[in-house]
């Protein structure tokens, strides 16, 4: 262990306070009584019961959560297929190519994403909604997924498999109970890392959706234009709750499953 | 008084022209890249053979097995089972189970579900996979694990569990990789015998891999002994221990002395091998024909030079030495005899007497001895 210094703990603070500091005095004045965003007028949860009350809010959380759970599912459904072909595939025409290009729209534009998707949906006809912006997540947060499950395929005993197959299994009964079971928490992590991302996603939104599916950050991107009211500071202070959990959780099972392999694997070592 | 004429019905399908082989290599090549793992292979096992496959590690014994199961194919020839080109047939649809040398047990289901996996995916009823698999872990002593998963269990039992898998579906073949090398020599003694008896009970065609050339002599009906991806010998283990082929299994197989002279016939299969200047020659047998002047090999092993104070009066080979070191195992001792010129012999002697009234110890003059069919003349 390095010894704690003045210089640690000062850039330390620095940076967490660069961070979080933004969040904090947000999420303290969603606890402001007042009408006034910049003045503290004493302590009250009413902007929550206010928000609650808001249909126009609801609406948009109930589109958000629906366009999550779909485009997370969705998107772990692909991107463990895309991880288990890229990383078990064996070597094929073009492999390092496609694995590359699997991971290009981490780094691309998502402005870029957006519109090229805007383009897309609007040349084969579909008319901008739930679907376009389930789609549009899908694609983004696929790769996430993809990066997430295959960092745990490598690490995957391929003879488990063959010893599947050896004892009768088709492929897809072989992947479907020994290697789906055992790579199980990084899909979950990857699940839960695509639900959070599509939660929050408002560049990619607002190009593809529709009147009548306006997703939360889309909503509080446009009620802050017109003002920032109280109403806005709880709604966002709910969602960094949320995202905040999934990402934690996310993080947690990845490092309980990592520890337990390594722990197992000791075991075996010392036995 | 008539002598019962039971001739023993004795088990060598390899020696009868009428038998088919259920596996058959024919000049196989498996390369990794520009490696090649196996050698223009081409070998013949026969139905309820146990076939032994002995070889230095990286020598392509797992190779061998891994194209057998269906996991690698070979880059040339064919490998025939049942008289039919196995490689389009995927490995859930060959008749063959393996076990692996790494054991890959399925690290989410307990040591029941491992051994059961198999027995579910084929048409037996549900009833009687039970049945099966707790036959299966009392054969490998491991009813009282069968709730626990594979990391709350050793290394032996482990294995041992590996074992049961394979055996489970009892296949026409069983690919055994290393199946008993983490068990204790008891175990693996008791398990070696349990395999012989389920060969015998359900005719299985075995090959099995080993490290242990005690293990290979015990239970196979054949050996084949391998170096770098090419076979050097096939045979009996009786004929890989007494005739081996080359210096390499004479030395591979059991402790042999070896030593270097030129040969010269001396009628029938009998050689004569002058080894160095102002000693007897050598004389022992051997099957080929060899040129007068060849430098061959006297491969003799240990348990079959005598060793005494007086020189043997009717020994086809006496040579002096000094008692250079006694290594005492036990039941045999094996001395070391330094000769005049530098080379030391191992002779084994088993210990009848007690250790303290041994005959021989350190500096002794003795004489070694030993018969003319004793030692085997290799060219190779
Ligand atoms: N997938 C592979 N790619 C490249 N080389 C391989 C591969 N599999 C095996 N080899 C090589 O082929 C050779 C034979 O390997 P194999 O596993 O058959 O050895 P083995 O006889 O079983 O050894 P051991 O007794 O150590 O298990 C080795 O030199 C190994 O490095
Ligand atoms: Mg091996």
């Amino acid at each position: 262990m390095r010894r704690f210094s003045w210089f640690n703990a000062t850039s330390l603070t620095l940076g967490f306070t660069f961070l979080y500091l933004p969040m904090l005095i947000l999420i303290v004045y969603s606890f402001n009584g007042g009408r006034n965003v910049a003045i503290w007028a004493g302590f009250s949860t009413k902007w929550y019961g206010e928000l609650f009350r808001d249909k126009a809010f609801l609406d948009a959380a109930w589109v958000t959560l629906r366009v999550g759970l779909m485009s997370s599912t969705l998107a772990t459904i692909l991107g463990t297929m895309a991880a288990y072909v890229i990383v078990r595939g064996g070597r094929f025409k073009g492999r390092t190519v496609m694995s590359g290009m699997l991971y290009a729209p981490i780094v691309m534009p998502e402005v870029i994403t957006g519109l090229s998707l805007l383009l897309l949906f609007i040349a084969i006809g579909l008319d901008r909604g739930l679907v376009t912006i389930v789609l549009a997540h899908t694609t983004f947060t696929m790769c996430f997924v993809s990066v997430v499950v295959s960092s745990r395929l490598v690490t995957f005993d391929q003879s488990l498999e063959e010893a599947a197959l050896d004892l009768g299994c088709t492929p897809w009964d072989a992947f479907k109970s020994v290697t789906l079971p055992i790579i199980a928490p990084a899909v979950i992590s990857g699940w839960l890392l695509a639900f959070t991302l599509s939660l929050d996603d408002l560049v990619l939104a607002s190009f593809v959706s529709g009147p009548s599916s306006t997703t939360l950050p889309i909503k509080i991107f446009s009620a802050v234009r017109l003002g920032v009211s109280p109403k806005i500071n709880a709604l966002s202070t709910i969602m960094i709750a949320i995202v905040a959990f999934g990402v934690i959780t996310a993080s947690l099972i990845n490092k309980r499953s990592v520890t337990k392999r390594l722990r197992d694997e000791q075991e075996a070592a010392a036995s | 008084m008539a002598q019962p004429s039971k001739t023993p019905v004795v088990f060598a399908p390899w020696e009868d022209e009428t038998q088919k082989p259920i596996i058959q290599f024919k000049n196989v090549t498996k390369r990794f890249g520009n490696f090649t793992a196996i050698d223009n292979l081409s070998l013949d096992i026969f139905e309820r053979e146990f076939f032994a496959l002995l070889g230095p590690s990286g020598c392509g014994k797992t190779t061998i097995m891994r194209m057998l199961a269906g996991f690698e194919t070979a880059t040339e020839g064919t490998i025939l089972l049942g008289g039919k080109d196995i490689s389009p047939v995927p490995p859930n649809k060959r008749p063959v189970n393996m076990m692996f040398q790494s054991y890959a047990l399925f690290p989410h289901l307990s040591v029941w579900d491992n051994i059961a996996f198999g027995l579910r995916r084929s048409s037996m009823p549900k009833d009687e996979i039970g049945a099966r698999v707790d036959e299966m872990l009392r054969l490998t002593r491991m009813e009282k694990f069968a709730k626990r998963k594979p990391h709350q269990i050793s290394g032996g039992q482990r294995q041992r569990v590996a074992l049961a898998r394979s055996l489970a579906k009892a296949p026409k073949l069983l690919l055994l990789d290393e199946p008993l090398g983490a068990l204790d020599k008891k175990l693996r003694h008791d398990t070696q015998f349990e395999l012989m008896d389920i060969q015998e009970k359900t005719g299985t065609t075995f090959v099995i891999v080993t490290h242990d050339q005690e293990e290979a002599m015990t239970v196979a009906s054949r050996v084949a002994v391998m170096d770098h991806g090419k076979l050097i010998q096939v045979a009996t283990p009786a004929a890989i221990y007494e005739t081996p082929n080359s210096v390499y299994v004479a030395d591979f197989i059991g402790e042999v002395n070896l030593i270097e002279g030129n040969a010269k016939k001396a009628g029938g299969d009998k050689y004569e091998v002058s080894w160095a200047e102002g000693q007897a020659a050598l004389r022992g047998s051997c099957p080929r024909e060899i040129a007068d002047g060849t430098r061959v090999t006297y491969a003799i092993r240990p348990e079959k030079v005598a060793i005494s104070a007086d020189k043997p009066k009717d020994a086809a080979n006496a040579i002096q030495g000094t008692v250079h070191d006694i290594a005492y195992l036990g039941n045999i001792s094996t001395y070391h005899v330094m000769l005049p010129t530098g080379q030391v012999i191992k002779a084994q002697e088993s210990n009848t007497r007690r250790l303290a009234n041994r005959h021989f110890t350190w500096e002794d003059k003795v004489w070694l001895s030993f018969t003319d069919t004793a030692g085997v003349i290799l060219t190779e």
